[in-house]
């Protein structure tokens, strides 16, 4: 069955900005960039949503200073049970990072990319970071490297960054404002002293900006990432994505605020709100308009080992990794067979011709229908009650797109398994279950390959209609047969009262 | 002269890389300050340079066991939120 795939930047019909160029069948965000560009994301699991289905990534946790403070960040927290940015259970050396890379390479071939990404800032540890990737390019020649960074030192290390092929850099911007910046950083460290304040968050700014400029001046890929923060810099994202478009940045990231009690940060114990699904969606939209968005990202720890939403650190750890042997030369060919494989597997995807939904019956003014899928390696495949995470589709006559992820265990279960004992946590007397169809909210429908009799009913109550007709078909092939299923019913027509199916 | 480093401290390396006099150590469970070697930075820098960056409030204190980095001077936090979380001590 031929099914329509869209990209997931906003419907042509909301004034989207790639209407012209190209991206409406795309099967990722990426189809108005120039051959060269995607030649170079294509197996990039962090660039192309596309991509995060076949290929790996994993980050070293070489470069634990900082240079800035944020207010969703802790520094004390090292809890492994967590999985958010800044978060590490072990600290590497560069040596010991590069043994860590070889063996992961070898043993996860499809893993093509490494990144450093903390847990503090990696160019706040320049010697750390470039010993790591100056090793690698060297022994590694066939891993993609990359570099995360809050921008303050990026201007002065631009170059070293060119120099070592490092060719694809996201840079955390989340204003461009320096009174917005002023409530989201506290301090800089800056020539020697710590700012405070605005004046400190104009510095960032100007750092941000020029380090992006330089970048993209030299051709270098750079991703923007920004946290969303309700009453913060919502309003003011719609602009910084126009700013960093404008500066050649080719994608935007735009990611949910974290901020529990428990993890001790600022806004976490002064109760900033977290953004809901919905104001996520709404401003990813908004924004998406401007540029290419990003609505895969997982928000993976500074140590991440896999594929995106999956950690497989555990199998890594230092004392794992030295005993195990590592042939490097064999393990290269090995792995170049397996991205050719996987890489004719996408273009034969992407050759093919998609027909139009209305083609499917489905009738032009239906309305979008949200759909969370219990998805793996981009088919219907597991038990409701095993999923991680939902992954979240929309079904309208343009077709399908990818919105978001949602997870289903809420980072820490409490204080109890993370230590740091003097924050007591709160709540959490909601059941799993409960919670878990919570995180639901505003889907009508859920595809997964089993659903047990308890959450059935649940979901049932809670207008969630359960579907495991579709195990172990493609995501988009079977989010589009139960839409038509619900167009048949006549539930999607505008005039229809129904606005739940289930 | 010299300051100390505290059992709050994080191990994040980041007062090693900044300091004039090489004076700071890696040790078990934290890092330490040689104190034959620390100057408070005095003649290089305006302000001590490990108290400058250190991102962990409580973690470096003068000779009397003074904060240099106080509950809630890097944070924002208020004092009344630190004592609810039992984030709060008035001196090491």
């Amino acid at each position: 069955m031929e099914l329509p795939v869209i990209s997931n930047t906003a419907p042509a019909s909301e004034g989207g900005g790639c209407s012209s160029s190209g991206c409406g069948t795309a099967p990722d965000a990426l189809g108005h960039l120039p051959d060269h560009i995607r030649a170079k994301v294509q197996d990039h699991p962090c660039y192309s949503e596309e991509a995060h289905h076949y290929f790996a990534r994993m980050h070293v946790a070489v470069a634990p200073a900082c240079n800035i403070q944020c207010n969703y960040c802790n520094r004390k927290y090292d809890c492994s049970n967590e999985s958010r940015p800044g978060v590490v259970s072990e600290l590497l050396t560069p040596d010991q990072a590069i043994k860590k890379v070889l063996a992961v390479a070898a043993e996860i071939p499809q893993m093509t990319v490494l990144g450093i990404a903390g847990p503090g800032d990696p160019l706040a540890n320049p010697g750390r970071t470039f010993e790591t990737f100056e090793q690698l390019s060297v022994r590694a020649p066939d891993i993609k490297l990359c570099v995360s960074t809050n921008g303050l030192n990026l201007p002065q290390y631009v170059d070293r960054i060119a120099q070592h092929n490092i060719d694809h850099v996201t840079i955390t911007i989340n204003c461009v404002d320096p009174e917005v910046g002023a409530k989201i950083y506290p301090w800089i460290y800056w020539e020697n002293k710590r700012i405070t304040g605005v004046e400190g968050a104009r510095i960032l700014i100007e750092q941000q900006q020029k380090g992006l400029q330089m970048l993209t001046d030299r051709g270098i890929l750079v991703k923007v990432n920004s946290v969303l923060i309700p009453g913060v810099n919502d309003e003011h994202l719609k602009e910084v994505s126009k700013i960093v478009k404008a500066k050649g940045a080719f994608l935007h990231n735009v990611m949910p605020l974290i901020a529990e009690a428990e993890h001790g940060t600022y806004y976490g114990i002064m109760e900033q709100p977290e953004p809901t699904p919905e104001q996520l969606q709404e401003l990813q939209d908004a924004c998406a308009g401007d540029m290419a968005m990003m609505r895969h990202c997982r928000q993976c720890r500074a140590d991440a080992v896999g594929l995106l939403g999956e950690d497989r650190g555990d199998e890594f750890t230092l004392d794992k990794i030295d005993v195990m042997d590592v042939d490097y030369e064999a393990a290269m060919v090995r792995r170049k067979e397996v991205h050719n494989s996987i890489i004719e597997q996408l273009e034969a995807k992407r050759g093919n011709v998609k027909p139009k939904a209305e083609d499917l019956g489905i009738p032009a003014d239906s309305r979008p229908v949200l759909m969370a899928v219990a998805g793996k390696n981009g088919v219907v495949a597991e038990h409701f009650g095993h999923a991680k995470e939902f992954l979240i589709y929309e079904a309208s006559p343009a077709g399908v797109r990818f919105i978001s992820h949602r997870k289903t265990e809420l980072y820490c279960g409490g204080m109890d398994s993370c230590g740091d004992g003097d924050v007591v946590g709160e709540g959490a007397t909601e059941s799993l279950l409960d919670r878990n169809i919570r995180v639901l909210e505003g889907c009508e429908v859920v595809l997964c390959s089993k659903v047990g009799y308890e959450p059935w009913a649940k979901l049932e109550a809670a207008g969630i209609a359960p579907n495991g007709e579709h195990a172990m078909e493609p995501i988009e092939e079977a989010v589009m047969a139960v839409y038509k299923e619900i167009a048949v019913t006549g539930k999607l027509s505008p005039s229809s009262d129904a606005r739940k199916v289930a | 002269m010299a300051l100390q480093i505290t059992e709050s401290c994080v191990n994040c390396w980041a007062c090693v890389d900044v300091c004039p006099n090489d004076a700071i150590y890696q040790d078990t469970p934290h890092f330490l300050i040689d104190d034959g070697k620390c100057t408070e930075c005095l003649g290089d820098h305006s302000v001590p340079q490990c108290a400058a960056i250190c991102p962990i409030e409580m973690a470096i204190v003068d000779e009397l066991g003074a904060f240099l980095n106080p509950p809630g001077s890097l944070t924002g936090i208020p004092i009344e939120k630190l004592k609810e979380f039992g984030l709060w001590k008035e001196a090491a």
